[in-house]
């Protein structure tokens, strides 16, 4: 019984980081049809700012804050600079364009910080843990799942109740008729990708400080998660991919609670395995979304 | 004598460039350069890996991300396959053994190599062809990852992650370059030939090529197997070319470079794809002069790294704004009739710019 409440402890913490991963992805997706190669990269830019920003002892809040508007801002850039102009163009042209920021990005940190590790201080706080029941619970888990729940709580609140977040879900539905009611495409896009910014620069926050450094090449291992979560869970909707992230984050710990070690090695493989085959047998995904127009620009 | 004028007459676009590069290859020859016969000698395979995606992405309209894959199962193949006995119990010691005891010359290693990588193709990629267009994305890029995990996790045979050494040196400048021909002359001969033609028909009309009859699925899937073996055959070049490599060369920065290749040329015509592969191996070799001198003349303080890909990052996405078509989108160069028909936009696209 307790070995069964850790496990789902530590899923649902997992699963939660997971799930916010999945959602900033999602967002985009859902009005464009564009798989953002480069949102792992935003998920490095909060790191790198919130190692840019350590230096003067500023209250570790202000750091994260920091890191998420930075990852915001480059998102709306990337958007404004490299995704507007080719966004009547074919859906490879955009595909192809998100993987050249993303080696743009990715070469840049290389570039101008350094191809090494680079730590950041973690509020020691974080790494303790807390007892009770003969569970531990540690406080970044603990963290992790209050700031996600709090985050998709707030979004919902936003595509809900803002007339902003009712055009933005109009427009993963149908996005010619949201236009034809004289919502400004431009704007809903960019929100979009401010959007999707936020979440990366928050699970960015919450996943350096896990890791407790950053590298150039500390997205991609977010944006796999993020993209299998997507397809598993349903891309024609969000609660899919959150549905995907949970259900993703149970399957890892699960995997490496129970597979042997010398299969352990190939789990990646496997995950993607599934992911072929949702997409050849299920394309919808396990959540299916509701009525979706083809992909307009 | 007018047949053979016929001959010419249609195929100018394919000898234009077989004549170019059977001239870039002697003159490469004939310098004595050995930084030129070594960059020469790489351009030549990636033109072979850039032909290779452009017979499946050029006339199905699908983006692959997959085919590096296919040149990783074609270099270790073919590495495997042609290593003496002895060195591949040094380098693999738990080998297989109806692997560790034979050893074949090159030709029949880098064809097997070609044959194996098509095989892959042909097993797996089937249920791909099937999937609409962000969905294959989506899946040719889990394919990849796949390949991936498991080249640089089967210890017993590719030496896991590790770099696998001893590998025999065959390809030199010549081989590369005489593949290379052969290649170009494969890619205009696919393009025109029927299957190709009822791939293009596809790719711009769906509903009316499956109208006419057209196993739409059957035919990508048959450019898919050719373009994977024409991949295995450039990954079993290199190999031989490089004789020692780890399989985190065929991930996502080489296939950075052999998109940016395709993109820029224009991935709709084969000569878009070889003036790709002239345009960024130039300014790619360029650049990274550049970096090196700067970081051996020690006028910075620190190591520039990455500047490279950079620039060439940021020349894709200008290129993808201002011409998305790349710099030869549409009838090939040198052909006669060279027409200029706009790449065709999904008709909803379309409706919507002209409203």
């Amino acid at each position: 019984m307790q070995t069964f409440l850790q496990f789902i402890l530590n899923a649902l913490s997992l699963g939660s980081i997971y799930a916010l991963m999945a959602l900033g992805l999602v967002i985009v997706f859902g009005i464009l049809r564009l798989v953002n190669f480069a949102y792992g990269e935003l998920i490095m830019v909060a790191g790198y700012a919130w190692f840019a920003l350590q230096g003067p002892g500023w209250p570790w809040v202000l750091l994260a804050v920091g890191a998420v508007i930075a990852a915001g801002v480059v998102s709306v850039l990337t958007e404004r600079v490299a995704f507007r102009p080719v966004r009547s163009d074919s859906l490879n042209a955009m595909l192809v364009t998100s993987f050249a920021v993303s080696t743009l990005l990715q070469n840049s940190a290389l570039l101008l910080v350094s191809p090494r590790a680079r730590a950041v201080e973690v509020p020691s706080v974080l790494n303790n843990s807390i007892e009770f029941g003969g569970l531990r619970l540690g406080v970044n888990d603990l963290v992790t799942i209050v700031v996600c729940g709090a985050v998709l709580l707030a979004l919902g609140a936003l595509l809900r109740r803002t007339t902003l977040g009712i055009a933005l879900r109009a427009a993963a539905d149908d996005f010619r008729m949201l236009r034809l009611l004289g919502v400004r495409a431009d704007k809903v896009i960019a929100t979009a990708f401010a959007i999707s910014g936020v979440l990366a620069g928050v699970v960015g926050v919450l996943w350096i400080t896990r890791i407790g450094a950053v590298t150039p090449t500390v997205g991609a291992a977010p944006l796999l998660i993020a993209l299998i979560a997507v397809v598993v869970g349903g891309m024609n909707g969000l609660a899919g991919s959150i549905v995907g992230g949970y259900l993703l984050g149970t399957l890892t710990v699960g995997l490496q609670l129970f597979l042997p070690q010398e299969v352990l090695a190939f789990r990646d493989a496997f995950i993607f395995a599934v992911v072929i085959i949702v997409l050849v047998l299920r394309p919808q995904g396990l959540v299916k979304g509701r009525y979706s127009a083809e992909r307009v620009a | 004598m007018n047949h053979l004028h016929g001959i010419v007459r249609s195929n100018r676009s394919m000898l234009l460039f077989l004549g170019l590069f059977a001239l870039i290859a002697v003159a490469t020859q004939l310098s004595g350069v050995p930084l030129m016969q070594r960059i020469v000698t790489v351009m030549m395979i990636n033109l072979i890996l850039v032909l290779g995606l452009q017979v499946f992405m050029g006339n199905s309209g699908f983006l692959s991300f997959v085919h590096i894959g296919f040149m990783g199962i074609g270099a270790y193949t073919s590495a495997l396959l042609a290593m003496p006995v002895r060195a591949k119990s040094a380098a693999l010691p738990t080998l297989y053994p109806f692997l560790a005891d034979i050893q074949l010359p090159f030709l029949p290693a880098v064809l097997l190599a070609a044959l194996v990588a098509a095989l892959v193709a042909a097993i797996f990629g089937y249920p791909l062809m099937r999937l609409s267009e962000s969905a294959a994305a989506i899946a040719s890029f889990a394919m990849l990852v796949i390949i991936h995990v498991v080249l640089s996790q089967w210890s017993a045979v590719t030496n896991g992650p590790r770099t696998l050494f001893g590998v025999l040196r065959y390809t030199d400048l010549m081989t590369a370059a005489m593949w290379a021909l052969v290649i170009i002359a494969v890619a205009y001969l696919f393009k025109r030939s029927t299957l190709g033609l009822k791939l293009r028909a596809s790719r711009d009309n769906i509903h009316a090529a499956y109208s006419l009859g057209i196993n739409v699925v059957v035919v990508r899937w048959i450019a898919f197997v050719i373009s994977a073996a024409i991949c295995g055959l450039a990954g079993a070049l290199w190999a031989h070319f490089i004789t020692s490599f780890a399989p985190g060369a065929f991930y996502l920065a080489q296939t950075f470079v052999v998109l940016t290749m395709l993109i820029v040329g224009g991935p709709r015509t084969v000569s878009g794809a070889v003036v790709g592969v002239l345009a960024v191996t130039a300014v790619h070799e360029g650049l990274r002069h550049v970096e090196n001198t700067l970081n051996t003349s020690g006028s910075l303080p620190f190591q520039v790294v990455g500047l490279t890909e950079v620039l060439l990052a940021a020349a894709l996405i200008v290129m993808l704004a201002v011409r998305p078509g790349g710099l030869i989108q549409s009838g090939e160069a040198g052909s006669p009739k060279a027409r200029t028909v706009p790449p065709q936009q999904s008709a909803h696209v379309a409706a919507e710019e002209a409203s």
